[in-house]
């Protein structure tokens, strides 16, 4: 499941303040403490995972905003 | 008018300025003296800027071009901005040390890593030595605060208006979040009107900061899509790249929480300001009025009362 690799990357990358273990996929990422900053740690451990690039038009809130909305553009990516 | 290829209108309008001895060559790429007339011109900018914001009543404060190491430690800057630092490095050593040092000094050896960081770095914006000042509670109808300092920013460059150090004057808000954007929004319209009232037709266009390689990317379109930064952008040297001369900045509570900053009711304080660069819009005045100043347009001479 790319979820479940994401929620790692999460965990690890995102310093978030809320507790980790009660992050579902939908659940709000920035809400739960993810910052400018650490959006980038996140997105650049997500590039290097997947081996990936996101294109500008990406790199908005939206698509850092969830684990399922992270999920998508991952699949959409990989798939393209 | 410049020439079509850009880097070559910088050069030639560098060159026309040089020639006109309004800047004065040091030998690095972005270091200039200025002259009388070009500092002259500076000067009565800034009065028309104290006058348009002698209405707020805003408290004025004077930095120098350094701060402390650990306040820039506080801002990620080196995360955001790597490239453009300026650390003050000086000679930590005793006799042996300096006997080494002055060794490879003259033996035409690289003698810089033999200093240390100093307790200070440059500023690379006039607003960042208030923040740290400011811990603590606001008052209640927050702070308006009047900057002026030399910033540093290394981007070496044949464009004039791309000096590593160059002056900016700022108003800056401290605040809740409505009290910062409308200082934004406020002086983003105010600044327009007046660099229009100076002859220089600007601009407003959402910009955003250089940052840092690849995950600069991902700071330069969250601001973007958050609208943080206007600037008000002229042709200087090229039509197709007009320059910034002014920008108009919402940090959100990033100072607030970086430096503790809180609003009378408790919050953390939301900040923006107006930056001036004061050394761009002298260029631009030039670019578009002429080197000769008493040559400018009336109306130009009375609002920058040159008399």
């Amino acid at each position: 499941m790319v979820q479940n690799e994401i929620r790692d990357l999460v965990i690890k990358h995102a310093r978030l303040s809320a507790d980790v273990s009660v992050l579902t996929d939908r659940s709000d990422l920035y809400a739960a403490g993810l910052t400018s900053l650490t959006t980038v740690n996140l997105m650049l451990a997500l590039e290097d995972h997947f081996d990936i690039e996101f294109p500008d038009r990406m790199l908005v809130r939206r698509t850092f905003g969830s684990i399922q909305s992270l999920a998508e553009a991952v699949e959409a990516l990989k798939a393209s | 008018m410049c020439a079509p290829v850009a880097t070559d209108a910088y050069k030639t309008y560098l060159d026309e300025l040089t020639r006109a001895g309004l800047l004065i060559p040091s030998g690095v790429k972005g270091v200039y003296g200025r002259s009388g007339t070009f500092e002259h011109v500076i000067n009565q900018f800034e009065v028309f800027v104290t006058r348009m914001g002698a209405h707020l009543d805003p408290e004025v404060m004077r930095f120098p071009p350094v701060f402390n190491r650990e306040h820039y430690a506080r801002i990620n800057h080196i995360h955001n901005f790597p490239d453009l630092m300026g650390s003050v490095h000086s000679f930590l050593g005793g006799d042996l040390e300096h006997t080494e040092l002055v060794r490879k000094f003259e033996g035409g050896e690289d003698w810089s890593r033999d200093l240390d960081a100093s307790e200070v770095m440059l500023i690379p914006a006039a607003c960042y030595p208030l923040y740290p000042t400011a811990t603590g509670t606001l008052p209640p109808q927050g702070r308006i605060v009047d900057l002026k300092s030399f910033v540093f920013r290394h981007e070496p460059s044949d464009d004039p208006a791309r000096m590593q150090i160059f002056r900016q004057r700022e108003y800056v808000r401290l605040g809740s979040a409505d009290e910062a954007l409308s200082h934004r929004d406020a002086w983003l319209e105010r600044g327009a009107e007046m660099l229009r009232s100076a002859g220089l037709d600007v601009e407003p266009v959402v910009a955003n900061d250089p940052f840092f390689g690849r995950g600069g990317r991902m700071m330069k379109a969250t601001q973007r899509e958050q609208t943080l930064k206007f600037e008000l952008v002229v042709p200087i040297c090229s039509e197709e790249k007009p320059t910034a001369i002014t920008s108009c900045n919402y940090h959100l509570d990033y100072f607030g929480q970086a430096f503790d900053i809180r609003t009378a009711d408790g919050q953390s304080a939301h900040s923006a300001c107006i930056g001036f660069g004061l050394e761009r819009i002298a260029l631009a005045l030039f670019k578009t009025h002429g080197l000769r100043v008493d040559a400018w347009p009336a109306s130009v001479r009375q609002v920058l009362e040159l008399g």
